[in-house]
C-alpha cells in the first residue's frame, strides 16, 4: 500500500503542486514537462471516457490501472484536477476529495497571498498534505 | 454483467475492428409545450441541448433523437425534408413529443476514439513511477469499465463493459483465440488491415451470448 506522487492542476492545465513520497525510476524530463505531458494524458483521457461512456458521466473521478501502478484522477468542481499515483491494491478517492476539502481550500484557496495559476510555494500547505498522507491508511511502511 | 463493445487496434495504432454488442439506450421521450424550456443549437448537423433540463431527465449534452416518433436525420431535418429548427419554431406544432438521447458514434469517431487509446497506453508506461511498467489494463469510471490486452504482437483488444463484470482476462483472451483463428489464419486476410472476416464475427457473437447468459467457463 504505497502512494508515489501526487500533481495538482489548475483548470488552465498549469502544474500548481507535485509532492513526492517514492519514486523509483528517475523523471526522464524536466518537472514542467513532466507535468505537461500528465496533464494533456488525462485531459484527452477525460474526454475519450466521456465520449466512449454508454450513459452520461456524472462523477468527476475514474482511476486506470497498470501492471505496475494505479492512477486516481479527481477534479473539483472548481476544475482543480488531483492525479495521484498509488500502488495496485489502493482506493485513494476519499484521500483525494480530503486533500481538496481541508488542505486545498484551508490553506490555499483561502490564503490572500495565493494567486491562482502560481505554483504553491506554502510551507504550511506542503506541511499539512505530508501530514494527511502519512496519517491515511494507504500510506504504509514502504514509504517511510 | 453486459458487454458494451469490442474494439481491436492494430500495432501501428490505428482501429482495425469495433464490435457494439450491448450497447445500453439512454432515451427519453415527454410531450413539450410552446415555448421550449431547453435551448437548443445545431452541431454537426445534429440538435444539441446546450442548456436546461433536470439532471435525471433531459439536460444538457443530449441530441434530439426524434419528434413525435419520427426520427431526425441529418441536417437536422425530418425524413419527408422539413427543417427541423423551423418546425420547433412555430408555434402551431405544439405540444409535441420529442425524444432525447445520447446520440450513437459515427464509424468516423468510433475509429478515432480507438486510435486516440494507443498514444494514451503509450504515455501511461513513461510516467510510471516503478520501472518497467506495462500500459493501461483497466480503467474504471463511474458507469463502465474499460479492459485492453496487449498481445506479444502489438495488437490491443479492448473490451467495454459494466462496472461489474467479472473474469474479463479470460473473455479477452478468448477474444484472442478467436481473433488468431479466424482472421490470421484466413488467407486472403492482410496484417494492419480492417478485419472484415464473417467467420471471425459470428465467432465473436457467439462468444459474447455464451458469456453474458452463462457467464465465463474455465474451458
Amino acid at each position: 500500500m504505497t502512494i508515489y506522487n501526487l500533481y495538482m492542476f489548475d483548470k488552465t492545465g498549469s502544474l500548481v503542486y507535485y509532492g513526492e513520497w517514492v519514486r523509483k525510476k528517475p523523471a526522464t524530463m524536466s518537472k514542467e514537462e513532466e507535468g505537461k505531458l500528465v496533464y494533456g494524458m488525462i485531459f484527452s483521457l477525460r474526454s475519450f471516457l466521456l465520449k466512449i461512456s454508454p450513459t452520461d458521466i456524472q462523477d468527476n473521478s475514474f482511476c486506470y490501472r497498470t501492471s505496475k501502478y494505479k492512477l486516481n484522477y479527481y477534479e473539483s468542481p472548481t476544475g482543480l484536477k488531483l492525479v495521484m499515483n498509488t500502488d495496485l491494491n489502493s482506493s485513494p478517492k476519499d484521500l483525494l476529495k480530503s486533500i481538496y476539502a481541508q488542505i486545498y481550500v484551508e490553506y490555499v484557496a483561502k490564503n490572500p497571498l495565493s494567486l491562482p495559476g502560481e505554483y504553491i510555494n506554502s510551507e504550511l500547505f506542503a506541511q499539512k498534505l505530508n501530514q494527511l498522507v502519512s496519517m491515511s491508511p494507504i500510506y504504509s511502511q514502504r514509504n517511510l | 454483467m453486459s458487454i458494451h463493445s469490442i474494439y481491436i487496434v492494430s500495432k501501428s495504432g490505428g482501429m482495425i475492428f469495433n464490435y457494439d454488442h450491448n450497447y445500453p439506450k439512454v432515451e427519453t421521450e415527454r410531450t413539450f409545450n410552446f415555448p421550449l424550456e431547453l435551448k437548443l443549437e445545431v452541431r454537426n448537423k445534429k440538435l444539441i441541448v446546450v442548456f436546461g433540463g433536470q439532471k435525471d431527465a433531459v439536460c444538457a449534452g443530449q441530441t434530439l433523437l426524434s419528434i413525435n416518433g419520427k426520427p431526425i436525420c441529418e441536417g437536422p431535418i425530418l425524413e419527408d425534408g422539413t427543417n427541423v429548427v423551423e418546425f420547433l419554431t412555430n408555434e402551431a406544432n405544439f405540444p409535441t413529443s420529442l425524444k432525447f438521447g445520447k446520440s450513437r458514434m459515427s464509424t468516423n469517431e468510433k475509429m478515432f476514439l480507438g486510435s486516440m487509446f494507443y498514444p494514451l497506453y503509450a504515455i501511461a508506461s513513461q510516467i510510471s513511477p516503478e520501472p518497467h511498467s506495462s500500459g493501461i489494463q483497466i480503467i474504471e469510471a463511474e458507469n463502465f469499465k474499460l479492459h485492453c490486452l496487449q498481445t506479444l504482437t502489438g495488437v490491443k483488444f479492448i473490451l467495454i463493459t459494466d462496472p461489474k463484470f467479472v473474469g474479463v482476462d479470460i473473455v479477452l483472451r478468448r477474444v484472442y483465440e478467436i481473433y488468431s483463428d479466424y482472421v490470421l489464419k484466413n488467407p486472403f486476410y492482410a496484417l494492419e488491415m480492417p478485419i472484415r472476416c464473417d467467420l471471425f464475427l459470428e465467432n465473436l457473437k457467439l462468444l459474447l451470448e455464451e458469456v453474458e447468459k452463462f457467464g465465463i467457463s474455465y474451458k
